[in-house]
Parts: structure tokens; C-alpha cells; sequence
């Protein structure tokens, strides 16, 4: 389902000099696969979940969903691609506070197929137990109802991968793990691979497979070593 | 959910921001609308005035003046001609090219409205504006189109009756009836019955007063000038001048200047001013009974310098205008025989052989002349001909408005708009720099929809179609705006210029706006559209 190979993606600093970020040789998930992924702040996380979606275009190397080499995309297809095969959760939800609930988990799909499924939306928002908050606006929702708002906004197109950045880092520990078992159930229920970064130990044992991002990125381990 | 609910809830979610930038937009485009639909209404009302006839007939001097002094009642007139040179087109060598001449007298005023002396043809036979008002001949695509929808029209208001939304024209013999314009009998409350008194002069401050006329129609809103004027009877109009006494501080009378030319001071001695009359002598109780014109011999005024006309108006006999040529002014009766044939045969049929014996001294301000489609070729050649004599012009009064409204009043509109569309171009600055000065607010939002999926080309699209709501709803504002103000100001635009507008009257100018603000929308929302473009996701994300 998800493949990378020999990716590597690096920045340049403003003095010029390449700072480089990731250098993994592979990564695999199968479809329906849940993975945690952990590291320290800064190690490379969030690089490695927008290189994943296409956001950013690697350096060098492979990166396959579903069959399809995305680096060999251009922008605007990677940008379809992405719309269509993987769902994203932020860390700080990215709402957009001029939508509703119902609107927010609606424009996904305006942007994937111009065709917005309100049944599905619906069903979702329901399945996150947000029914009666259809019509609010983010500004309107606490912040455990805006990340599960978010959650449903990530299942909105039937992606092939989901993909959590800290989603459970911005709000109590009440509502964080009914987010993670909704974003796990939602996942298993549709058969998404679902990639999740944290840094929380608490969040990290509940997986089967954890990655530590230090053992799989070959830029941690040279610095490291 | 499509880009343009996505670009609607944008706007909406900054309501201060996107109220004041379409309210801005909205006050440039009110005055547009209120620059388009006022000079379109002046125009069609301009335009429409003079329908009915082709060619005004009167004294050397601006055509323009000429015409817009005869048709829109502004201004004084240029001067006069004899009333004999109208008979030329009544009975005379132009009877042939003309279907149709209607004298005009102008020089007193009721109120502060222009008093106009005419006779009934000028309602039987002219087809008012208000008989088109649904019906604009202008708009219909050929020659027979238009001359079946005249025919019609003719047929329906054959006795004028649906020009009057109160009482009827004023006979032939009815010498002192008269018929207002719907302005006239609004602001006076003159009504069917009532008696008014013009004053000499067109200054309602002044003039000294005449005899009294009777109100016997009210005209229906018209939308033209003729709202604010005042119909007598020419024959009135003739009797009270003759017996005024003229004033030279005030303007020439029709009846006061033997001249063709535009009078001046020594005009004024002419014959058939009277001095030392006596108006108290006048007895005007019959002027609603038949006239009695029964003289054979017109006799020339010109003989008559310093007698004056002796008009006695017998009770029972009708005003015998037989002025005998006595400087005796006790002498008021004018016996068959002596006086002149009058062609006003009272309200049975009339002849239009005005040829009485007072004829000759007598001036008409303006003749109105519809000239005779049978007889094309000379009919063309007439104004020519008028104006190569040297005793008079003619003008197109459609000519000589069209000039005047893609000259002066084109030019004046043109500034006027030119200001207003500026207006709206600041104010769609004003947009540019509040979705510009949104945008920095807006980078994480925009990149949170392209990690949602969207493209660079959605999200600019998206800001570019914002820009074009604000510049619709601006426009919308303004539409209503413009329309709600033009419909406040109707009822001041009318009572001060005659023009009636309505707020839901529309230009078809008024169409290019929505695509003029489509295309001002898409140059100023592209600055921000392209920032849009360019925002990178991962570093704005990470904002």
C-alpha cells in the first residue's frame, strides 16, 4: 500500500548551506496497517507525513500509495492525488473557521472530485458523534469536537492512508484517547493505513507497530552515531 | 460544496470587512446608476418631447434656443413671426408640404409655469407622449411596424380624451379655456373649473396679471415639459397681450413685435400695442359662448398704430374681433360686417382659415409643423427653403436634441460618469488592498485547503472569486441603492425639471455593469489571488 525507498529530502538554510531532514531507505505499511511513528521534536516527523502526501516533493527517491509513484507527479496531480488517497489530521485540527462542521468535512471532497457526499459527511460526523453539531463553526466547537470534527474531514474522501500528525497534542487528556480510538476505529473499519505521529508513550504503546523515526532515518542515526 | 460557496463563506466569515469594501463599491456604483438612468430619462423625455411633429417654425435666431423654448418651456423665446407666415402653412404655398401647423404663443406664466397659447390641435392632432408611454413607436424595428402602431394609436385617442385625467381640451371658440399639465394642476391644485390668471413675463414674481382663463382639462402625467405648462387658447392668449400693456423690462410678446426678426426695443411700437388701454373695459363674460366672427373684411392692424385692438367680448354675442380701426376706446363693438372672419367656429368643426380681419400684427412664437409624408421630396426641402427666405428657421427639433444631447449633455454625462466609474475603481482598490492585506491572515487557512487536496489554480480561484462577490454584491448595493435614491428624488426630479423618473426605471447601460465589475473584480483580485498561488503549504502550515 505505502512504500518508500531511498527518500531523501533536506532544506536550505539562509546562509545557503543544505540542512538535510530525512534519509529513509524504506519504509513499508500494508493496507489497513497502523503505525506509530516516534521521535523527538525536530527529528523529522512532520517532513516525513508531508513528503508522504506529497506536500513536499523528496529530494530523491520513491514514495508509492496505492500503486502510484508520487514523485514522479506533477504539483497539481500530487495535489489531486493527495485530495483522493489520503487523509491528513494536524496537530492543531485546521479547521477551517469560516465552515461548518458538516462544510469542513464537505470541502475535502470539493477539492477531490468537485462532488461533495453530505450522506457520507453525515455518516461521519455521526460516527464521531458530532450529529448535533452539524451547523456549528470550529469557533463554536470545544477543542476534542474540532479534532473529531477533523478526524472525520481526514475519512472524508475513503483515502487510502491516513495520516496524524500529534493529533492528541492539543487537547486534554480526556478527549485524547477517544480521538485515537476514533481515528484507529475509523481506520480499521475502512481499511486505511494509518500512520500516526506522537510523541506521547501513552498513545504509543496502544500500536502493534511503532516506528521510531531515530532507528529509520538515516540522517538521525549518522548524527547519532 | 463548489468553489463559489467556498468563496461565499469566505466573505461572509469577514462581514465588517466585506460589508465596507461592497458598500464602497456600492456608493460608486449608485452613482452610475443615478448618472445613466437620469440622463437616460432626460434623453428618452428630450427625445420624446418633440414627437408628433417634424420641423419648429419661428424667428431667426439659435435653432436650439428655438427648441428647447417651444418644447421643454426653457428659456425665452428667440422672437417671433407674423401670424400671417403661419397662415402660409395653415392656407398658404407650404400648406402643401405640411400635414399639420400648430401656432404656439409664449409669454406669461401662471405660478412660475409657462402659459402657452396654442390651439386645439395641438392635443387633437399631436400625439402626446403620454399617449406612447407604453408604446415607443421609437422601438419598433420597421417604417409599416411604426406606422400601424401610429394608426393605432390614432384610432384610440382619435378625441384626445385619453390625454386628460380630468375634463377635455379647450374648444376652438372656448377663447379663455385652458388646459394644465399634471405638474401644473398638482402644484397649483388647478382643477376642471377653476380660474386662473396668468401674468405677463415668464417670472411668476412679476408681470402684471391678465384676464382670468378657466381650467377645462387636466393633462395626464406626460413625463415631458408639457406636465409643467399651462395650454390657453391662442385667441386668449392674443386678446390678453393685445390689451396689456407692455412692459419692455419684460419679454417680447407675440402679439407686441411686428418683426420676424428677434425684436428689440423699436418693435415694440408696434401697431397693435395699446396704449392707454383700458382693460377694465373688457368684458370677458362671454368667453365661453360661441364667437361670433362673422366679418368679412380683415382690415390690416398695421393702419391701426395706436388704436389698439377693441375687443368688447359681448356677453351674447361672443368676442367680435372686428377692430375697426377707432382709437375710440369706449368703442368696444365690433359690428358684423367691419370685424374680420374668424376661423373659430366654436367647438363644431373649425376651419383653420384664421383669416380674420385682426390677423395681420398678430405673432406666434413658434409654429410646430408635422410635414406631409405624401409629399416626401418637398417636404425635405422645406426647412431649406424657410431658411434661405430670411423671415424665419425651421429645425428638427429631433436634430437639434440629439446635437444637444451627444454635445453639451453627452459631454456633462460622460464627466459625470467618468467621475463615477472612478469612484468605483477606487473602490475596487479599496477591495484589492483588503483581500490583499487578508491574505497574510489567510496563508495557513489556504494551506490547510491545499493539504486538503486543492490545486494552486482552486485556491486562486477561490480569491479571485471572492473578489468577484464583493464586486457583485457591491453592485447589487448600488443597483438598489441608485434605484431607491432615484425613487426617493422622483418626486424633487419632478417637481423641479418636469422629468418623471421611477425608481425600477433601468437603462440597458445598466447591463454592462455586472460584467464591467466581473472584469474590474479579476484585475484587482489578482494580486491576491496569485499570493494565494504561491503560498507554500509545508512552510505555511507549520505557521
Amino acid at each position: 500500500m505505502l512504500e518508500l525507498r531511498d527518500v531523501k529530502k533536506s532544506f536550505t538554510l539562509p546562509d545557503g548551506t543544505p540542512l538535510h531532514v530525512l534519509d529513509i531507505e524504506e519504509f513499508q505499511a500494508g493496507a489497513g496497517e497502523q503505525i506509530v511513528i516516534v521521535g523527538h521534536s525536530g527529528c523529522g516527523k512532520t517532513t516525513l507525513l508531508h513528503v508522504i502526501a506529497g506536500i513536499s516533493r523528496p529530494d530523491s527517491g520513491r514514495v508509492v500509495i496505492d500503486g502510484w509513484d508520487t514523485t514522479v507527479l506533477s504539483e497539481a496531480d500530487r495535489d489531486q492525488f493527495r485530495a483522493a488517497k489520503i487523509g491528513y489530521v494536524f496537530q492543531t485540527f485546521n479547521l477551517l473557521p469560516a465552515f461548518s462542521a458538516l462544510e469542513n468535512v464537505m470541502i475535502g471532497m470539493a477539492f477531490a472530485d468537485g462532488r461533495a457526499d453530505r450522506d457520507r459527511a453525515l455518516m461521519l460526523l455521526d460516527r464521531v458523534g458530532l450529529s448535533h453539531r452539524l451547523t456549528h463553526k470550529p469557533a463554536q466547537l470545544s477543542v476534542g469536537e474540532q479534532q473529531r470534527v477533523a478526524v472525520a474531514r481526514a475519512m472524508a474522501n475513503r483515502p487510502k492512508v491516513l495520516l496524524a500528525d500529534e493529533p492528541t497534542a492539543n487537547i486534554d487528556s480526556g478527549n485524547q484517547q477517544q480521538v485515537i480510538d476514533m481515528l484507529r476505529g475509523a481506520c480499521q473499519q475502512e481499511n486505511v493505513a494509518l500512520l500516526l505521529v506522537t510523541h506521547s508513550p501513552e498513545v504509543a504503546k496502544q500500536f502493534d507497530r511503532v516506528e521510531r523515526l531515530e532507528e529509520i532515518n538515516r540522517v538521525l542515526v549518522s548524527n547519532r552515531d | 460544496m463548489n468553489l463559489w460557496k467556498i468563496a461565499l463563506r469566505s466573505v461572509q466569515h469577514r462581514r465588517l470587512a466585506s460589508g465596507l469594501t461592497a458598500l464602497s463599491i456600492g456608493l460608486g456604483v449608485a452613482l452610475v446608476v443615478g448618472v445613466m438612468v437620469i440622463h437616460g430619462v432626460v434623453s428618452h423625455t428630450f427625445r420624446r418631447s418633440g414627437e408628433g411633429y417634424d420641423l419648429i417654425v419661428g424667428a431667426k435666431g439659435s435653432r436650439l434656443e428655438m427648441v428647447l423654448n417651444t418644447v421643454y418651456h426653457i428659456g425665452k423665446p428667440v422672437g417671433t413671426v407674423p401670424y400671417e407666415y403661419y397662415k402660409e402653412f395653415e392656407s398658404g404655398r407650404f400648406a402643401g408640404d405640411v400635414e399639420l401647423a400648430v401656432p404656439c404663443c409664449m409669454g406669461g406664466n401662471y405660478k412660475g409655469f409657462r402659459v402657452v397659447g396654442t390651439t386645439p390641435d395641438m392635443f387633437d392632432e399631436i400625439p402626446f407622449p403620454s399617449r406612447r408611454i407604453d408604446n415607443d413607436l421609437s422601438e419598433l424595428a420597421t417604417d409599416e411596424e411604426r406606422e400601424e402602431a401610429r394608426r393605432r394609436e390614432q384610432d384610440k385617442f382619435a378625441d384626445s380624451k385619453g390625454l386628460f385625467s380630468e375634463g377635455e381640451n379647450f374648444g376652438w371658440g372656448d377663447y379663455f379655456g385652458g388646459v394644465v399639465g399634471a405638474t401644473v394642476a398638482r402644484k397649483t391644485g388647478l382643477k376642471v373649473g377653476d380660474k386662473f390668471r396668468p401674468v405677463h413675463g415668464f417670472d411668476a414674481e412679476q408681470g402684471e396679471e391678465h384676464d382670468e382663463f378657466e381650467v377645462v382639462g387636466v393633462l395626464r402625467p406626460t413625463g415631458t415639459a408639457n406636465d409643467r405648462a399651462l395650454f390657453i387658447n391662442i385667441e386668449g392668449f392674443w386678446q390678453i397681450h393685445e390689451h396689456g400693456h407692455y412692459d419692455e423690462s419684460l419679454d417680447v410678446l407675440p402679439g407686441e413685435n411686428a418683426s420676424a426678426e428677434k425684436p428689440d426695443s423699436a418693435d415694440h411700437a408696434d401697431a397693435n400695442v395699446v396704449p392707454g388701454h383700458d382693460e377694465a373695459e373688457h368684458d370677458h363674460a362671454a368667453k365661453e359662448e360661441e364667437p361670433d366672427h362673422q366679418a368679412d373684411d380683415g382690415h390690416d392692424h398695421a393702419d391701426e398704430a395706436g388704436a389698439g385692438h377693441n375687443h368688447p367680448h359681448d356677453g351674447e354675442d361672443g368676442p367680435d374681433h372686428a377692430e375697426n380701426g377707432g382709437d375710440d376706446e369706449a368703442d368696444h363693438e365690433h359690428g358684423a360686417g367691419d370685424g374680420h372672419n374668424h376661423a373659430f367656429e366654436g367647438e363644431a368643426g373649425h376651419d383653420h382659415d384664421h383669416d380674420h380681419g385682426h390677423d395681420h400684427g398678430r405673432q406666434v412664437t413658434a409654429i410646430l409643423v408635422r410635414t406631409n409624408e405624401k409629399q416626401i421630396a418637398r417636404a425635405m426641402a422645406l426647412p431649406k427653403i424657410i431658411n434661405q427666405e430670411g423671415d424665419a428657421q425651421a429645425a428638427m427639433p429631433a436634430e437639434e436634441v440629439t446635437r444637444l444631447l451627444e454635445g453639451i449633455v453627452g459631454n456633462i454625462q460622460a464627466v459625470l460618469l467618468v467621475f463615477a466609474v472612478m469612484i468605483v475603481i477606487v473602490a475596487g482598490i479599496g477591495m484589492m488592498v483588503s483581500i490583499y492585506n487578508s491574505m497574510s491572515e489567510r496563508r495557513h487557512e489556504i494551506a490547510v485547503m491545499r493539504a486538503l487536496g486543492a490545486r494552486r489554480t482552486t485556491v486562486m480561484s477561490i480569491i479571485l472569486l471572492e473578489s468577484i462577490l464583493l464586486s457583485l454584491g457591491g453592485g447589487i448595493i448600488g443597483l438598489v441603492l441608485g434605484h431607491s435614491l432615484i425613487g426617493l428624488l422622483a418626486p424633487q426630479i419632478m417637481e423641479h425639471t418636469g422629468v418623471v423618473v421611477h425608481a425600477l426605471q433601468f437603462q440597458a447601460a445598466e447591463l454592462i455593469l455586472i460584467p464591467g465589475l466581473v472584469f474590474m473584480a479579476s484585475i484587482v483580485g489578482y494580486l491576491p489571488a496569485v499570493i494565494a498561488y504561491r503560498t507554500e503549504v509545508a512552510e505555511s502550515l507549520s505557521e
